[in-house]
């Protein structure tokens, strides 16, 4: 019996079950609406190619979400970051120079994210906006708003190195983003760093009474989350080969939805790297997916809306710990509250 | 029973704490001997808390100089952390561990066993937890692991787990906040048993509570505080228990101001 009781502790512990549930069902949906599509390699590696910066930049928000903070201004790092990266690289032909200005001009915004939310106290999703409208004008302000061709830099070994074809099929981006899946994985669940991300997460002042250095941790980690926008957005800019300013503008909301598809809560203390992993890739697919099945570009977003609704509730109903409240939900329900009145 | 080199586990000397406007501590000169149970006593906004989280590092102080052991300690730099370097322990009722978080990582947040980089030795603090638990807690078949959430245990258990921390840890000075609100009385007995085994290892702690009764029987000495300010020490050959408690509601908040009305 009470090895039995374990054994299913251990299943609820699992708590990225719904997630890849949700995942496979959509793929099956998919496969079955839109069977030439969806059986074929190709659509995969579209995935593999498109998806990667997307899914970088979700797992650096993991780690914000995590310690019960916000960052709205990762998008506008994939703009400053990549106008660095291309400006550089146009400027002075040297790729790696350009690469690394590029991830520190991210861990400069986020340092700066920092400084304002862990140092004077601002609340990080003001700082962040406004950081936000401020990176991003800026980068319209510096490039002049036009967009610049970068295909020169092909030449270079770092193209292929991160967005080449392997085996002329996978694309490397895909790796690099797995890779940085699993060190943040790491980062999170078995660094120290990432042990205090969850105590500051979970209750702020449990974290200063035992010794967590808060406004430390803070800085450090605005200023990662920071620096991993930066690779997203080199990611991004060699993929395209073209830096345009209002590039990542539009991945705000689909990050996050990423990230809370993934069952990581919004009150902190408890993140899922696996399940933003496949949080990034299930909001990644849906547009493909539902154009493909012939269904209509227009329902994307309404399909994007119901996947992450089912999948926060299915996360509540099925997710960690909740094996034991699902009984307790139903018994405090207002409907068996009445029916028990009632007898 | 260890001999101690030094006289005092801790020594405050005019400490003064103003939070803005608000002042928390006033001209404090507080201490506790080397193998000294001292009972801190005081009304809801006494300055208690102010007090202890000061001594752990936790705040540091507008004015005054902190030692410990004897030797003076920089306040600038002294924090949590180095207060665990220094051997002082601090067991909270619910205010030091972490709900969502695992048994162990609550045993070794702030002190973890790590390997190279900083990474967590997660074997071998999931084993020490489980002996901690084991042998100290005695959690033996309780239904709870080194795995479970913290959230999942009742508040025995809790205070169960805090104490067991700071017994591992081997502290010369525990403090005890309020370790005893909402336990049972067979739970608040084993609180106080372990104040006993403290005295008997020969060492420092401070044991702030309401009850009387609790303080009465574990204290050497009590230290009252009121509005801020030190009002009175009080070894405990020189006071009954119920003389004590007729003091403590002399000095009861705003009794006094309502007697001279």
């Amino acid at each position: 019996m009470k090895e039995l009781l374990s054994r299913q502790d251990k299943w609820f512990r699992f708590k990225e079950l719904p997630i890849i549930f949700v995942y496979t069902v959509l793929i099956g949906a998919f496969i079955l609406a839109a069977p030439k599509v969806f059986s074929g390699y190709r659509i995969y590696m579209s995935f593999l190619q498109t998806i990667p910066p997307q899914l970088v930049l979700a797992l650096g928000l993991t780690l914000v979400i995590t310690a019960g903070e916000i960052d709205l201004s990762f998008s506008a790092v994939v703009a400053f970051s990549g106008f660095v990266f291309a400006y550089t690289f146009r400027t002075f032909g040297t790729p790696w120079v350009a690469f690394i200005l590029a991830l520190a001009s991210g861990a400069l915004v986020g340092f700066v994210n920092g400084i304002l939310i862990a140092r004077i106290g601002v609340p990080s999703i003001m700082a962040t906006l406004a950081a936000q409208f401020f990176w991003s004008g800026l980068t319209v302000q510096l490039s002049g708003g036009l967009s610049w061709n970068i295909k020169a830099i092909k030449a270079h070994f770092i193209h292929p190195l991160f967005v080449g074809r392997i085996g002329g099929i996978v694309p490397a981006q895909s790796l690099w983003a797995l890779g940085l899946a699993v060190l943040i994985w790491f980062i999170l669940n078995r660094h120290k760093f990432g042990e205090s991300i969850l105590f500051i997460g979970d209750n702020e002042e449990v974290a200063r009474v035992v010794g967590v250095n808060v406004e430390a941790t803070k800085i450090k980690l605005f200023t990662l989350n920071g620096l991993i926008a930066g690779f997203g957005a080199v990611l991004l800019t060699l993929e395209m080969i073209n830096f345009w300013t209002t590039q990542g503008a539009g991945f705000l909301l689909p990050v996050m939805a990423a990230v809370f598809i993934g069952g990581t809560s919004i009150a902190g203390g408890q993140g899922s790297i696996l399940g933003t992993f496949f949080g990034a890739y299930i909001i990644g697919s849906l547009e493909a997916g539902v154009v493909a099945s012939g269904i209509g570009g227009y329902w994307t977003r309404m399909t994007t809306g119901l996947v992450m609704g089912a999948s926060v509730v299915l996360n509540i109903v099925l997710g960690e710990g909740k094996g034991k409240s699902l009984t307790q939900r139903l018994r405090n329900s207002v409907f068996v509250k009445g029916l028990r009145k009632a007898g | 029973m260890e001999e101690r080199s030094y006289k005092n586990a801790v020594q405050t000397v005019e400490i003064d704490m103003y939070f803005g406007e608000i002042k928390a501590l006033e001209g404090i000169n507080f201490h506790v001997g080397a193998n000294e149970v001292v009972g801190l006593i005081g009304d809801n906004g006494a300055g208690k808390s102010t007090l202890i989280k000061i001594l752990t590092g936790v705040f540091t102080p507008t004015k005054g100089k902190l030692y410990i052991r004897d030797e003076k300690i920089e306040m600038k730099s002294y924090s949590v952390k180095q207060a665990h370097n220094l051997r002082i322990e601090t067991v909270y009722q619910d205010k030091s561990l972490a709900e969502k978080q695992d048994l162990w990582r609550n045993f070794f947040i702030g002190r973890q066993i790590t390997g190279p980089l900083g990474f967590i030795k997660v074997k071998e603090e999931k084993r020490i937890a489980n002996e901690i638990m084991l042998n100290m807690i005695g959690f033996r078949g309780a239904g709870i692991s080194v795995d479970s959430k913290v959230g999942k245990l009742s508040g025995g258990e809790r205070q169960g787990v805090s104490i067991g921390r700071a017994m591992y840890f081997d502290a010369d000075l525990i403090v005890l906040d309020e370790p005893t609100i909402a336990l049972s009385l067979k739970e608040v007995r084993k609180v106080l048993n372990f104040v006993h085994q403290i005295k008997e290892g020969g060492k420092a702690c401070i044991y702030i509570s309401h009850n009387t009764g609790d303080i009465y029987e574990i204290s050497d000495r009590f230290v009252i505080l009121d509005r801020g300010k030190l009002v009175a020490s009080i070894q405990k050959e020189e006071i009954s228990l119920k003389s004590l408690n007729t003091f403590l509601l002399e000095y009861a908040h705003g009794l006094k101001e309502n007697e001279k009305q």
